[in-house]
């Protein structure tokens, strides 16, 4: 063995020798044997000693205790088997589910996203605080202003979109992302094929070049290694593809739509098909990335932004009303992609750890219990001279061991469960795909288990240590003690993990009643029955060649498909909207962004001191529309045919609306129009109710409606009511549309029960996980309460023999027993409500419906850990009722 | 004895080869003319010091008088060792020396 110290019997022999040789020594010089001996023994000194000296100076001392302690830990767990399978189950159970938690947290929020630099890339953000509006995009003269402003290396505006691909087998549809030239290379990612764009392209109009994604290439082209310089055709437009992006690469996106893009064309955002000279006020470009110059903190950026946005203020005064207090902010680029999640994630790994702490507290219980039993054990090695330090040693090495053994059991069932268990995690969830058990999460693993492990066996300890000697080992022949003590410290335990326990089931119990009411909210519309399907029309970039240039261009198609659409098996009723129009569907939020949904508008008659444009949700849609949807109608009239691309526009509109810009009024003949000095005054001609279409938690948000007829729109959605057949549904609709144009593809077939089902897939999963976590510890409280009082039964038998034997009733000695475990409960139920209340004010922003404070959550989870409580302690209280008092009193 | 004094004499004496332990002992007694009485006990946790630094090496052997022996023999860092120490003991003794001499004259 390498490094390994002599053993102790080289040093004794090495003495011996010594002494042998100085004997003979002086043997020669004519002593008696005996004088020799004593003569030798004398001028060596204290044998004994120096023997112990040299033991101690081997730092095999402190090797030498650890072995043996873990050896006599090990024979200890060995024999008791049930105690450690508990104990180990115990742990395995909290360190597996907590190192799975905090491999999702690692992934997500702890994780750099996979670029070079990561630091330094940023999220660009337009606000337009003084009209309540958020993250309204940026104009191209503004991005002009910001790449030249030497705070960032390169800035691109990004614009998610979706175009159709057509020349292969089926048209499909393709997740775009027009980017500005630099894009890539502002990300620092390179194609696996091929090459990206030319960052310094600054040529106007769209570049005939597309990069493709992995997914892309080996679906749509069969992974054909020499698919550069062929070219697609996107919206009936050619394009030459340069570039195959690696597998793996996500493009930073909120949504998992525009996580997973599909193709990327640059641009520079001005020329045709744009506009030659874009104004500076029309924000038509979404979002923006840029990267930060090298050096540069996010907050020194900032700083000087501010300073670029106060000029440009006061250059610009007409673009920039100071009612609006125009400003930008820079966020990193990682809270773009998992800002939205990072509170769930974080009452997950909260929730876990305490199930995490309730099972400590149990396994800690489980060794004051046998702490107690081995008390003798204790006294005697104590009695014998063993250091107290080294008492305490022992017993931690015992419990990190006990501790150690269950984390590489969590972590095996981990490996063993992790398909499955990656298969629980909503699509939605950002950086899907990076979530591993890398060494960061066996290291979080390892630290978790032994800081568990010093936790649960520091309390049992800490008491051996206190052992009063003389108590112990006059107990003869009991194996326990009955330490008052060790007994209160054990209900102390039982009484924490009560309050663990109530806190976490109060968190679970307010998510269930927030889901449960968003799930039976009043939405306003039917979802029943109707289902929901998308197809697109081109847009090629030269308008002579666009087929639907104009409304009236598309009309024909609208009214064929509607027909066609009717004609379907099963189909009672269909209607046409654009993207906007799909209730409750999150997937779509950027697509919605671009050309519909937000809407700026004056209304007509407000002051012009004050005339700043408010921001209001809309969409375009086909009059079935609103009798699809059960909508009802309160006022004036829906769209009719006399509402088309030559008539005056006309709007219907939501009570919230009209509650919000003509209160007390009769909306009805009104005017507003888009916030722009050219456009023309739209007309509201009816009044419907609020419906929950754009947020499930909101009841009244502002909504308008205009006649698709009017608008025309590309993005269609077809919706069909009646008995369908959702999987025949898809086929069926593409059949008809592409009977109508063959270059047409249809997607995103969905029942809109699925949409608001799906839009709830986050909140569901975080109260999945709560809740199961919360039972997992209500089973683990019961387990201790269980433990507690079937110890104290045990310990009592005799007692309860004598009883018995004396005439006391039955039922006394259960109402006894009872009420030990009952106070129990009731103490952690006090103490875990007064925490509960924190708790629950920090995750208020997680609720809906309920407040923080909610009583019957409260009272319920408290009369449900009582109950459980009762039910824990009955089964030991039935044993002690059953004591044979003949049995116990011989048991002396 | 000076802390490091004994650790000295042990590698002096190992440089005239190797020995064990009570023949290390009689040597510096007999060297010193019996003027330093080293407790031969106290050697051996020097020794062992000595051996877990590197400056010596040992292995068990047969004494001139047929006794198994644990031998020890000095290594190349302890030469170069005895020789720091010996320089280090020489200024030293020389610098107490000279503030010693003139009172020591007179």
């Amino acid at each position: 063995m390498f490094g390994r110290k002599r053993k102790f019997d080289d040093f004794t022999s090495e003495i011996e020798a010594h002494i042998q040789l100085e004997i003979e020594r002086l043997r020669e010089q004519g002593l008696s044997e005996d004088d020799a001996r004593a003569t030798a023994r004398r001028s060596f000194g204290n044998v004994m000693h120096v023997e112990e000296r040299l033991y101690e100076t081997g730092r095999w001392l402190w090797w030498d205790h650890f072995w043996h302690d873990i050896r006599y830990a090990l024979r200890m767990l060995r024999k008791s088997p049930g105690f450690t399978a508990i104990a180990v189950l115990t742990m395995a159970l909290g360190i597996g589910a907590t190192t799975a938690i905090f491999s999702v947290v690692d992934a997500t929020l702890l994780h750099p996203l996979p670029y070079p630099q990561p630091d330094q890339l940023v999220s660009v953000e337009d606000d337009l605080p003084g009209v309540g509006a958020q993250d309204v995009g940026m104009s191209e003269p503004e991005w002009q202003d910001l790449q030249r402003s030497g705070i960032f290396e390169y800035v691109s505006p990004t614009w998610f979109d979706e175009n159709n691909l057509t020349g292969s087998s089926q048209p499909a549809r393709v997740r775009l992302l027009i980017v500005a030239p630099n894009y890539f290379a502002l990300l620092g990612v390179k194609p696996q094929l091929g090459r990206s764009f030319n960052p310094e392209d600054h040529s106007p109009g769209l570049t005939l070049e597309v990069l493709i994604s992995d997914g892309l290439w080996k679906r749509a082209f069969g992974a054909d290694p020499h698919i550069l310089d062929r070219s697609i055709r996107l919206d009936t437009d050619l394009y030459r593809i340069v570039g195959v992006m690696p597998p793996g690469f996500d493009a930073p996106g909120r949504t998992t739509e525009e996580r997973n893009i599909e193709a990327w064309m640059a641009t520079s955002f001005y020329g045709p098909p744009m506009s030659d000279h874009p104004p500076r006020s029309g924000r038509n470009l979404p979002t923006a990335v840029a990267r930060l110059k090298p050096g540069l903190t996010i907050a020194a950026a900032q700083s000087r932004l501010d300073a670029l946005v106060a000029a440009l203020q006061k250059e610009f005064p007409e673009d920039y009303p100071k009612q609006s207090a125009w400003s930008v902010r820079l966020l990193p680029l990682k809270e773009r992609v998992v800002g939205n999640i990072r509170q769930s994630l974080i009452l997950l790994l909260a929730a876990v750890g305490l199930v995490l702490l309730i099972g400590c507290v149990n396994v800690a219980n489980l060794l004051l219990a046998r702490a107690s039993a081995r008390g003798r054990e204790m006294a005697v090695r104590q009695a014998l001279g063993a250091a107290r330090k080294r008492l305490i040693s022992q017993l931690l090495t015992e419990s990190v061991l006990l501790s150690l053994l269950g984390g590489m059991a969590g972590l095996a069932i981990l490996f063993c469960t992790k398909g499955f268990l990656l298969r629980l995690l909503p699509d939605s969830l950002p950086r899907l795909n990076e979530i591993s058990i890398n060494l960061p999460v066996l290291l979080f693993a390892l630290v978790a288990s032994v800081v568990t492990g010093a936790i649960f066996g520091l309390i049992p300890a800490l008491q051996a240590d206190r052992l009063d000697l003389t108590h112990m080992l006059k107990q003869e022949g009991r194996g326990s003690t009955g330490s008052g003590e060790q007994a209160r410290t054990r209900r102390v335990l039982v009484v924490i993990e009560f309050a663990l326990s109530l806190m976490l089931m109060v968190a679970a119990g307010l998510l269930l009643r927030s889901f449960r009411d968003l799930v039976n909210v009043r939405l306003g519309f039917n979802p029943q029955n109707v289902m929901a399907v998308r197809t697109r029309l081109p847009y090629p970039n030269d308008p002579k060649t666009d087929a639907y240039a104009t409304p009236a261009q598309e009309a024909p198609f609208f009214r064929e498909l509607l027909r066609r659409s009717e004609a379907l098996p099963k189909v009672e009723e269909a209607a046409l909207g654009d993207t906007a129009s799909i209730p409750l569907d999150e997937s779509l939020r950027d697509l919605k962004l671009i050309s519909e949904g937000k809407f700026l508008f004056t209304v007509e008659g407000s002051d012009m001191q004050s005339d700043e444009p408010a921001v209001v949700e809309r969409s375009s849609v086909t009059p079935e529309y609103f009798h699809l949807l059960k909508i009802p109608l309160l006022r004036g009239r829906l769209f009719d045919e006399s509402d088309n691309d030559k008539a005056p526009q006309v709007a219907v509109i939501n009570e919230a609306f009209a509650r919000t810009y003509w209160p007390d009024q009769n909306p009805i003949g009104k005017r507003f129009r888009k916030a722009r000095a050219d456009s023309a005054w739209i007309t509201v001609v009816g009044l419907i109710a609020n419906a929950r279409t754009e947020s499930l938690a909101e009841a009244g948000v502002p909504k308008i409606y205009l006649d698709l007829y009017q608008t025309g729109g590309k993005r269609l959605t077809i919706f069909l009511r009646g008995n369908l057949d959702a999987a025949a549904i898809p086929a069926e609709v593409r059949e008809q549309v592409q009977s109508v144009d063959p270059t047409l593809p249809v997607s995103g077939a969905q029942t809109l029960n699925e949409t608001v089902s799906a839009s709830l897939s986050e909140r569901r999963f975080s109260m999945e996980r709560v809740a199961l976590f919360a039972l997992t510890a209500l089973f683990l409280a019961g387990l201790g309460i269980y433990g507690v009082i079937s110890y104290i039964v045990s310990e009592r038998t005799h007692e309860i023999g004598i009883r018995i034997a004396l005439g006391a009733e039955r039922r006394s000695i259960l109402r006894m027993v009872l009420r030990q475990g009952l106070g129990l409960a009731l103490a952690g139920a006090a103490v875990g409500l007064v925490c509960a209340l924190i708790v629950s004010h920090l995750m208020a922003g997680l609720l809906y419906g309920v407040k923080p404070t909610d009583p019957l959550t409260f009272g319920g989870v408290a009369l449900l850990l009582i109950g459980v409580a009762v039910l824990a302690c009955y089964i030991p209280a039935r044993r002690a009722v059953r004591v044979d008092p003949l049995v116990a009193l011989r048991h002396e | 004895m000076l802390q490091g004094t004994l650790d000295l004499l042990i590698l002096r004496t190992l440089i005239f080869g190797s020995q064990h332990g009570q023949g290390i002992a009689r040597a510096i007694q007999e060297t010193s003319e019996k003027e330093l009485l080293v407790e031969h006990g106290a050697l051996y946790p020097a020794l062992q010091r000595l051996e877990e630094r590197g400056w010596i090496s040992a292995k068990w052997g047969v004494s001139s008088n047929n006794r198994k022996a644990r031998f020890y023999s000095l290594t190349t860092a302890g030469r170069k060792q005895l020789v720091k120490e010996t320089n280090k003991w020489k200024r030293l003794t020389g610098a107490i020396a000279r503030i010693l001499g003139p009172e020591g004259a007179s």
